[in-house]
């Protein structure tokens, strides 16, 4: 018979719209981080070094890349005889079939999943974040609690804590009250959004609340277990943990990987992360190239000069370009004397000769200042920017755009450029 | 593909010097990320042969561990697979393997069992791209017994540790000397051949009968007048990396950008088994001109024409040049190395001075090394 003491359910069907161009191809999950891994190798690779070995990823919203990038588990040494890893997109059912319309909904429509695997206890996480975290030590606090439900959280500073669903709790760590983002805040232990279930609990209260619509952990799960008194632990975590929601934290979490010691250590091989490599040579580097305080990922080319940046798989960066403080993703090709200053470029990108990136007056973006900002130029995936045109702050580019598409061969700061439809 | 593969990683090699007293040389690492196998295994995989065997014996501990896994190179088959042939004591043999013909005949079940009608024996110390079906279709159309796989000996290698083929101008070998002083030819083999699975048994069988071990001189070189033995000649980058100074010249090759593209940017592409290292890292003080650096690496000194391999640390105002630095080194401050190779999980002091003053010189160096 069929027995996993605990399986875990990553839910992956969200857009992340505030990463602009990044996503409007892929799940966030499937964006790519740290030159060479995706936000989802952090939870799958934490599963795996958990011991966590079934990990049943809902995805929803654009899954080709995350369907490719996972296949059968084999990089996280998830493809098992039983258990390993299933992609889960929403089904066809003989009545009433929809979409995931809620985090706990997701959950909820495969029950039939979870059941098959008997389990304890249900670990549930999101493919939003950058973190490395240890699922068993989080079980083993379950356990001794002898808790319900466990609810991973983070101290934060007490002045951002009205940006958080906030939990309260006791001197054993037991949750009193809670709160989803308080104008004041009484605690400063932000949910993680990451939960362990006892099995029961979980299945009790999808029987009780199934018919509510949008059915959310966070608004409905949560409050219901608490009201019929079950127990709720908050598990405290100090480690590093960083949301990569918008473009700035986004870029801000990339750039502290470059840190001589970085806070969040890629090299320690006792928790290795784990991906997808398609691309194994080194990297080679030409005799006029320079770097400096910059990760490289296998197989790039560098002819010109790298400082402050990462730097992705496949990728070529050619004589006298210059790229600074920026990220830029596998297999893009920037031509020769270019300037690159605080840009994110996707992946398989073109970038033609002499084409300046991050240049000019700070400008507000003119479509959507709030995704857009930071000074950050963005340039989603496979596209094309033609020789000799330039790019100022705060701008987008996105598409296969010609000489034409560059008015005195320039895109002012602010501006957006999107040449891709759905 | 209508053939099985057989690679002869066997033999020790006094040629590596200490660089093959702890792996065989089929398992030195090439090129930054890769193990010299590797271009073999790519090769028959990429020419659709499903089942492969490695006969190896000689220090096998590093090759073995390479080969821990079959899916790198897409072996993880139902159908066929990658199978790890080594001597074992049974009850009529209980010897090593005597030769290369008696590697094969000690494991004559693998090929009497498979159901191709070819085999494609290959060696797995050369660093070649080759699609063996062009081969297979070469053997077929001359309708010949035996097609070995040559090439111009590449330049600066010595002539007296090859095969020399003369072949007529029909391709037909009519001389095959092993390991000349003095060679008729410019031709030598590669080390790859092609011949029916029927006709290969019958041979081994014959000359372990006679007691022959060697397949070269004892099948090759002896059945030559007999046997249609043709010659198949590549004219693309073929490396045998079996001796220190071809080693090193094999591994800087990958400096020039013809080389790199042909190998790493054209289709089909080398696999080697995944090592989950994370990104190479570049601190301050990092200078790195004409190089090759692999992941898992960081780097705070200078860099000169040279190839550092997976996971090695270099120091702080550390130059390297013109040298090779195999995997997971650690380099500390102020040292200078020149015209040197580096053994793996070598550990260099701080302040140390290496130079090869004629050729490459090779260091080993087995240090405290401070790991948390």
């Amino acid at each position: 018979m069929v027995r996993k003491e605990m399986i875990a359910m990553l839910l992956a069907g969200g857009q992340g719209s505030r990463l602009g161009v990044l996503t409007s191809k892929m799940a966030k999950p499937a964006v790519a981080f740290g030159g060479k891994y995706r936000i989802i190798d952090f939870p799958l690779s934490s599963c795996i070094n958990s011991g966590v070995d079934t990990v049943g990823v809902l995805t929803q919203y654009q899954p080709l890349r995350l369907n490719t990038h996972i296949g059968i588990g084999i990089p996280w040494d998830l493809d098992r005889n039983i258990g390993g890893v299933s992609v889960l997109p929403p089904y066809e059912k003989s009545e009433n079939s929809e979409w995931y319309t809620g985090t706990a909904n997701a959950i909820y429509q495969n029950i039939e999943y979870m059941e098959s695997f008997n389990p304890e206890y249900v670990l549930i996480l999101s493919g939003d974040h950058i973190y490395k975290m240890d699922y068993e030590v989080m079980l083993d606090f379950h356990k001794a609690n002898k808790a319900d439900v466990t609810i991973a959280v983070m101290p934060v500073p007490m002045e951002e804590a009205s940006r958080f669903g906030i939990m309260i709790a006791d001197e054993n760590k037991r949750i009193t009250d809670f709160e989803e983002k308080p104008a004041h805040p009484r605690s400063n232990l932000a949910s993680m959004g990451i939960y362990i279930f006892t099995w029961k609990t979980l299945k009790a209260a999808f029987t009780a609340l199934k018919d509510q619509p949008n059915l959310d952990f966070g608004k409905h799960v949560i409050p219901y277990c608490h009201e019929k008194g079950k127990l709720l632990y908050a598990y405290e975590f100090n480690g590093y943990w960083k949301d990569v929601g918008t473009l700035s934290s986004y870029w801000e979490a990339n750039m502290e990987l470059i840190d001589i010691v970085p806070e969040f250590n890629l090299y320690e091989e006792y928790w290795k992360i784990y991906t997808k490599s398609e691309i194994q040579p080194p990297q080679y580097f030409s005799k006029e190239s320079k770097v400096d305080k910059s990760i490289i990922g296998e197989g790039s080319e560098i002819y010109g000069e790298v400082y402050n940046s990462v730097i992705g798989c496949g990728v070529t960066i050619g004589k006298g370009s210059v790229v600074r403080d920026s990220i830029i993703m596998n297999q893009t090709q920037i031509g020769e004397g270019c300037e690159l200053y605080k840009a994110i470029v996707a992946e398989d990108t073109t970038i033609g000769n002499n084409v300046k990136l991050g240049v000019g007056e700070e400008a507000e973006n003119d479509t959507a200042p709030h995704i857009y900002n930071h000074g950050l130029v963005t340039v989603g995936e496979r596209s094309i920017i033609p020789d000799g045109v330039s790019v100022g702050k705060n701008s987008v580019v996105f598409g296969e755009t010609t000489a034409a598409d560059y008015p005195n061969g320039n895109l002012p700061s602010g501006k957006t450029l999107i040449k891709v439809g759905d | 593909m209508r053939a099985i593969g057989i690679i002869l990683a066997g033999g020790s090699n006094h040629r590596m010097d200490v660089l093959s007293q702890k792996r065989a040389v089929c398992a030195m690492p090439i090129a930054g990320s890769y193990r010299s196998i590797d271009f073999t295994l790519s090769n028959m995989s990429n020419s659709h042969i499903q089942k492969v065997a490695v006969l190896t014996q000689y220090n096998a501990g590093s090759l073995n561990e390479h080969l821990n896994s079959s899916k790198w190179w897409d072996f993880g088959r139902k159908q066929g697979g990658l199978y790890v042939l080594t001597p074992a004591v049974t009850a009529e043999n209980s010897n090593w393997y005597r030769g290369t013909a008696d590697a094969i005949y000690q494991n004559l079940s693998f090929l009497k069992k498979s159901h191709e009608p070819y085999v494609v024996i290959a060696n797995g110390d050369c660093v070649y791209k080759m699609d063996f079906n062009k081969v297979l279709e070469y053997h077929i159309d001359k309708k010949a017994d035996i097609t070995v796989v040559c090439s111009d000996i590449p330049e600066g290698s010595a002539i007296e540790r090859y095969g020399t083929i003369t072949m007529n101008e029909d391709n037909r070998i009519e001389e095959f000397e092993e390991k000349p002083l003095q060679a008729k030819s410019n031709i030598v083999s590669c080390g790859v051949y092609v011949i029916r699975r029927r006709q290969l048994i019958e041979m081994i069988e014959k000359s372990a009968q006679e007691d022959r071990y060697d397949f070269v001189r004892d099948i090759l070189i002896r059945y030559k007048d007999i046997k249609r033995i043709y010659g198949y000649k590549t004219t693309e980058y073929w490396r045998n990396i079996a001796a220190v100074d071809d080693y090193f010249n094999t591994n800087m090759d990958f400096l020039k950008k013809e080389v790199r593209d042909y190998f790493f940017r054209s289709h089909p592409d080398i696999y080697s088994k995944v090592d989950d290292l994370p990104p190479a890292k570049y601190n301050p003080g990092a200078d790195i001109s004409n190089s090759l650096v692999s992941s898992g690496c960081i780097i705070n000194g200078v860099i000169e024409d040279s190839v550092i391999f997976k996971k090695s640390y270099i120091g702080n105002n550390t130059t390297i040049k013109n040298s090779i630095i195999l995997n997971d080194v650690y380099i500390a401050d102020n040292v200078t190395i020149e015209n040197c190779i580096i053994e793996s999980h070598s550990t260099i002091k701080a302040g140390s001075y290496y130079k090869g003053d004629n050729g490459v010189k090779i260091v080993v160096e087995r240090n405290e090394r401070y790991t948390i």
